[in-house]
């Protein structure tokens, strides 16, 4: 079992704080993503977990053990890092058998489970190789191989596919997955790009400025994102954010128009209260040509700026009480420059957040 | 059209140039060299010869039977214990430089600490300042001391001599590898201790070997201080020793030549056999992860 709890954990370079005293138990098996800004403290927060970095305050456990004064090679993890970390001196064989080796294993049950995790990995070919006779992609699976061969309790990932290119990315992100499905383990995996957070995570913890700003599955965090930041952050193109007060039941924007209080959020709010009125650019669509035409939603008419056709779909750049706003339209139909068009708001999809705390009216 | 010409014919004007600059410069550099190897095969005569003679007419090896004493007129000249005490000096020097070298410079690679900075601009600060300047006071120390004319005398200074580069290069290397290495390794199961010797030395190891041959080097072929601080064959050594075919009137340019070649020959040995290591280390060849 190697459950991970991280209590009020708090890191400090000198008088700077960088980690503000984060709480977050990581349950057996989990896959978990650490997504944020750079900058924001993920990497600190799993190298405490690592035990590459100290613990100015709080407590790691792994399993049932408190590791906070345990060196990395008695925390019984393993660790990808983003330049992959490979040994240059040793071939990919060597690379991976590096651990088992230290651990004083008998070489030729090395060379067995060498072998099986080359296999699962299909590195087969590539054993004799150095790492600097490998492709990006390649040194990506050894540095994933070296990780799992001496099957430890949990993984942790440091933006490891931020050295690849788009379409490697894409591949790479699907082979961790199925991975995780078959070496069933704990993994911490840290990115800054929330398509891989959200693809990959069972739950995915959005962090900012060494605070963690939600913890939630992939879609508690899409749907109910807890303040404008996850809104923004977590979905792309980014959700509209638009000034707003509350007045009567209504929503009124900076330039007096009128949209009705999502019917779900309508006990969260009183009047008079300034908002932010949160929707996403799939929500908003000429009428006709949107997701969902039915439920509740509001009707407005507003000009295309721009439009990029993206095959299937549409991205329109339009204003909206002053402020840019993107829509989407989805069928093969052509929006030109300058067209006014009716855009249909899905209401029941849409957000309040407080103006200004920032977070979402039902947040407690 | 003409001009493309031009401009080629003008670039191979340019490199025959600086072909011919690099060919000056070698001769420059090697003629000396050259003059003293061929001197060390001729007779004394031959060496004085107006105009000069270049190539000997009558090679010989009766400079270094002479010096070896196994010719007919005896030199006493004990080229044997020079020898043993140059690289009794040398080496220990070298690999005392080298640990300290290895130690200050993964410190200084590695590590932030306090004066850091200030440390290091000291360090080569010192190694900017002449040995000879420091003569006098070290020879009144090292005299207090009672280790005049002895061959831990000598390899203090050298270690000293040397560790401000020692330590300069090897930290250039430590700063190359990435420190996820370490890291990985120690997450690997290895101890900072292990990872170290495991992954870090193998892979500065170039520049360790470099390191130590510029410090055998400057130990190996020092007069300067070696003349100051050595009297006897207890201690003196080959370049000291040189000195042994001076007489009052006289100069052996002849055993002198033949004594330089043998001070010569295990050094270009030495590096002949480390080259591969000093190209990498002189050019810093990466160990790019
Ligand atoms: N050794 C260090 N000394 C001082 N500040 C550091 C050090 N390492 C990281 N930081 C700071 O800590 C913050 C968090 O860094 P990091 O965890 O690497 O961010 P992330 O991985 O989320 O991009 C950053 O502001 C960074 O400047
Ligand atoms: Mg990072």
């Amino acid at each position: 079992m190697a459950e991970i709890t991280l209590e009020k954990v708090v890191k400090k370079y000198g008088a700077v704080n960088v980690v503000h005293g984060i709480d977050l138990t990581i349950a057996h098996e989990e896959f978990v993503v650490l997504v944020g800004p750079s900058g924001c403290g993920k990497s600190t927060t799993l190298r405490m977990i690592a035990g590459l970095e100290d613990i100015s305050g709080g407590i790691v456990r792994i399993g049932e053990r408190v590791v906070n004064d345990l060196p990395p090679r008695k925390r019984n993890i393993s660790m990808v890092f983003q330049n992959y970390a490979l040994y240059p001196h040793m071939n990919v064989r060597e690379n991976l058998g590096f651990g088992l080796k230290i651990a004083g294993e008998a070489p030729d049950s090395i060379t067995k489970r060498v072998d099986e995790a080359a296999d699962i990995l299909g590195l087969t070919p590539l054993l004799d190789r150095t790492p600097a006779e490998l492709s990006g992609g390649q040194r990506q699976r050894v540095a994933m191989g070296r990780a799992i061969v001496r099957r430890p309790e949990v993984f942790l990932f440091d933006e490891p596919l931020s050295n690849l290119d788009a379409k490697l990315r894409g591949q790479m992100r699907a082979e961790i997955k199925k991975l995780h499905q078959k070496v069933r383990t704990t993994v911490v995996y840290v990115t800054h790009d929330q398509v891989e957070a959200m693809t990959l995570a069972d739950r995915i913890v959005v962090m900012k400025d060494g605070r963690i700003e939600q913890v939630g599955t992939p879609m508690e965090v899409f749907n109910h994102p807890r303040s404008t930041f996850v809104a923004t952050f977590i979905g792309s193109p980014p959700m509209n954010l638009l000034p707003a007060t509350i007045d009567g039941g209504a929503v009124r924007l900076a330039d007096g128009t009128v949209v009705p209080v999502p019917e779900r959020l309508r006990a969260f709010t009183r009047d008079g209260q300034k908002v932010t009125l949160g929707i996403r650019p799939d929500d908003i669509s000429p009428v006709g040509h949107g997701l969902s035409q039915d439920g509740p939603g509001a009707e407005v008419g507003m000009v295309a700026e721009l439009a990029e056709p993206l095959g299937m779909e549409s991205l329109i750049y339009t204003r909206l009480a002053g402020q840019e706003v993107l829509a989407k339209l989805y069928g093969p139909r052509i929006v030109q420059p300058g067209e006014a068009l009716i855009f249909r708001m899905a209401l029941d999809r849409a957000h309040l957040f407080d103006a200004e705390t920032g977070l979402s009216v039902r947040a407690d | 059209m003409s001009a493309v010409v031009e401009s080629q014919t003008s670039k191979q004007v340019k490199r025959a140039g600086l072909t011919a600059l690099a060919f000056l410069l070698m001769v420059v550099m090697c003629v000396p060299g050259l003059w003293v190897v061929l001197s060390a095969f001729r007779p004394n005569g031959e060496i004085l010869a107006k105009p000069p003679v270049w190539v000997p007419e009558n090679p010989t090896f009766d400079n270094f039977r002479k010096i070896f004493g196994l010719g007919t007129d005896q030199v006493a000249i004990p080229v044997g214990s020079y020898f043993m005490n140059s690289l009794i000096i040398a080496l220990t020097s070298t690999l005392i430089a080298l640990a300290i070298g290895m130690a200050g410079g993964y410190a200084f690679a590695r590590y932030r600490f306090r004066g850091k900075g200030g440390i290091f601009l000291g360090l080569m600060l010192f190694r900017a300042v002449p040995g000879i300047a420091l003569s006098l006071p070290v020879f009144i120390i090292w005299s207090k001391l009672g280790i005049i004319d002895t061959k831990l005398g000598l390899i203090i200074v050298y270690v000293s001599l040397n560790v401000p580069f020692t330590i300069w290069l090897i930290d250039g290397f430590f700063r190359q590898i990435p420190l996820s290495l370490s890291e990985a390794a120690q997450v690997d199961g290895c101890t900072r201790w292990q990872a170290f010797w495991k992954i870090e030395f193998p892979l500065a190891r170039s520049g360790i070997a470099a390191a130590g041959v510029f410090a055998f080097l400057t130990s190996w072929n020092e007069f300067a201080l070696a003349s100051q601080l050595t009297r006897s064959t207890t201690s003196k050594t080959l370049p000291v020793g040189l000195l042994d075919f001076t007489a009052q009137f006289t100069i052996d340019w002849a055993g002198m030549c033949a004594m330089a070649v043998i001070i010569i020959v295990p050094a270009l040995i030495l590096t002949f056999l480390v080259q591969k290591h000093l190209i990498a280390g002189l050019t810093f060849g990466g160990v790019k992860g």
